[in-house]
């Protein structure tokens, strides 16, 4: 049989996936205990034994300073930050991006607008914001939201641009209005395709938000990687770039199964990811 | 035949984790070194010692090289020294301790080139009095030299950090951010320090030169390194300290010196100057051996490790102040003898007072 049509069962998928994710655990900890054999303290490459307990410590241990646990401290702190965030690009996004795919003459005013916008590399901007909004909270949520609005905006108005000539024509012919086209014809539709914008949208977010974060801060979990740089503990660096990770691919995969929940009409073609 | 190549790839792909994995691995004599700075008044000369082939003319003399590289950021650069990418690296007495010594690489202080006499220090926003930071938002970057001297001030008036709110930030930032409304109280070093200094309606409410001796600038070397080519030392020894005669005078040599120094750090020469003279350069090595023979380096560095264990910087199995172990001349230590990492060693200095390099 070909290769291209041999396929892989299920078990066996699961055991294949797993292969690169072994592979770098074992290269990593061989090269930990090369250098841990030479020097116990080293704190390039700490044992996954050491990880764990700093993790352990830093979601169970109140914290010298400050008597906080800093692990769920910074986990709150950033992702109050990226919902607040995302969110409102999200809402951006259906706000103009709904009228810019529907109206001609929002599409005329917008769209280069937008189009633009969405060039601006979002970091070049900090430095403004910082002047404009001061250090807080206002900044670093604009950050993200100048990185993520434009090109959700821009998934929307794709989207809605898509939508088959024929559906709004049956939808004039019934007799609907302008206002109830976007109701009952493009919102409904658009659902599936704006938590699409969402979770793409989520991977420039956390950039911009470990970026802001690493600028001025007083918590969150790209704060916490900046500042224990300070004295190189990859003991903390590394599980906290597997923990934003984690909370990440947890983000995707929710948004992506109630998606699959929520509008089965739109996941009919086989697979999706 | 499979399996011959399935073995070969494995060794191979070993053997490449082995290479990433362990740079500077080797205790071998050797005849290559390099070492590494970065911008601040006290170690513009490094850059200039290369620059002028001061430095080869005292490797050759040992018939050795050493390659002296700037790094644009203080922290990588440590970070590079400590994970074994360099030989040697000019840090601070504090960040010595933390990061290679707290991280269980064995240091040691070879030439202690100077300490912040004024070059580190606290600007309040409309306010003159140190006492008129409490209850305010203070910027600075966090657990560095600047967190050490506000905690040094705060003590000296009866405060404790918990009487303020410590933002985390950069120090790329700290002018912009200090031109912000909501930016009223900073801590920072030279060449930021005289910039945010002379903005209106600030005032500096404290500076190092109130805690003299205690932020000490050192091209620290790896121990081992060390002890197995001593020539090394006396190469970067005497390259130094001829660098300082010439750069102490006021003739056209060292005029000269100074101005590309001034250069190297974006400034003129009276700007660089200025900071020298919140600076307190040791230009002769006995000056220097006798600053490190003096037992308030003891005080200074018992300071300093109080300092970093509060914060939980020490290091990971640092679970007392005593962890890191530190060695002073006469056999004076501090902390666990066991494990010794950071010591405080004069002999290459005096061999340059001597003159014996």
């Amino acid at each position: 049989m070909r290769l291209i049509n041999q396929k892989v069962s299920r078990p066996a998928g699961l055991l294949l996936a797993a292969i690169p994710f072994i592979a770098i655990i074992i290269l990593y900890v061989s090269a930990s205990e090369m250098r841990l054999a030479e020097n116990p303290q080293d704190k390039l490459l700490p044992s996954l034994a050491r990880m764990g307990e700093t993790f352990w410590r830093m979601a169970t241990v109140p914290d010298r300073r400050s008597g906080e646990l800093l692990l769920w401290k910074d986990t709150a702190a950033s992702l109050s930050r990226l919902g607040a965030g995302v969110g409102i690009s999200a809402l951006l996004a259906l706000l103009l991006g709904v009228p810019i795919g529907l109206i001609p003459k929002v599409r005329a005013v917008l769209s280069s607008f937008i189009a633009t916008f969405s060039l601006i590399p979002p970091i070049t901007v900090l430095p403004i914001l910082f002047i404009a909004a001061g250090l807080g909270e206002v900044s670093k949520v604009a950050l993200i939201i100048i990185g993520t609005a434009p090109v959700m905006i821009r998934a929307i108005a794709l989207a809605v641009a898509e939508l088959p000539a024929e559906i709004l024509v049956k939808a004039q012919t019934l007799g609907a209005s302008t206002w109830q086209i976007i109701l009952r014809v493009v919102l409904p539709q658009i659902w599936p395709k704006l938590v699409v914008a969402i979770r793409l949208g989520l991977v420039p977010a956390w950039i911009f938000l470990i970026s802001a974060e690493a600028i001025a801060s007083t918590e969150g979990l790209g704060y916490r990687i900046f500042l224990v740089r300070r004295y190189l503990a990859m003991d903390v660096i590394l599980p906290y770039v597997a923990w934003i990770t984690l909370i990440a691919f947890l983000l995707d995969r929710t948004l992506l199964q109630s998606s699959k929940k929520l509008f089965r009409w739109a996941h009919l073609s086989g697979e999706s990811f | 035949m499979f399996r011959q190549t399935l073995l070969k790839i494995a060794s191979a792909a070993f053997a490449v984790s082995v290479l990433l994995a362990a740079p500077g691995a080797d205790a071998a004599p050797k005849k290559e070194f390099k070492v590494c700075w970065s911008i601040y008044v006290g170690w513009m000369p490094w850059g200039e010692i290369q620059n002028s082939g001061l430095m080869k003319k005292w490797a050759d003399k040992y018939g050795i090289s050493v390659d002296i590289v700037q790094i644009n950021d203080y922290i990588e650069s440590i970070n590079q020294y400590t994970a074994g990418e360099f030989d040697g690296c000019s840090m601070t007495n504090m960040d010595a301790l933390s990061i290679p010594s707290g991280g269980g690489v064995d240091t040691t202080a070879l030439i202690v080139g100077d300490y912040s006499n004024g070059n580190d220090g606290i600007v309040l926003k409309g306010k003159k009095e140190l006492a008129g930071i409490k209850g305010q938002t203070v910027n600075l970057v966090e657990l560095s030299v600047s967190h050490y001297l506000l905690v040094r001030a705060l003590d000296s008036i009866g405060l404790a950090e918990k009487d303020i709110t410590v933002v985390n930030t950069s120090d790329a930032d700290m002018i912009a951010a200090y031109g912000t409304p909501d930016v009223s109280a900073v801590v920072t070093w030279n060449p930021l320090l005289s910039e945010i200094e002379g903005m209106p309606e600030s005032y500096k409410v404290f500076d190092s030169s109130q805690t003299p001796g205690e932020i000490i600038d050192i091209m620290m070397v790896n121990t081992e390194t060390l002890a197995d080519n001593p020539d090394f030392g006396k190469a970067l020894a005497g390259a130094w300290y001829e660098m300082m005669s010439i750069m102490s005078k006021d003739d056209s040599a060292g005029m000269d010196m100074r101005t590309a120094m001034a250069k190297a750090s974006g400034t003129d020469l009276a700007g660089y100057d200025s900071q020298l003279a919140s600076t307190a350069m040791f230009y002769e090595p006995a000056e220097a051996v006798s600053f490190t023979k003096d037992p308030a380096l003891i005080t200074t560095m018992d300071f300093v490790r109080k300092f970093l264990f509060d914060k939980g910087i020490l290091g990971e199995g640092a679970t007392s102040v005593d962890f890191v172990g530190i060695a002073f001349p006469g056999g004076k230590t501090l902390g666990d003898t066991g494990n010794i990492k950071l010591r405080f060693d004069p002999a290459y200095m005096e061999m340059a007072a001597a003159g014996k390099l």
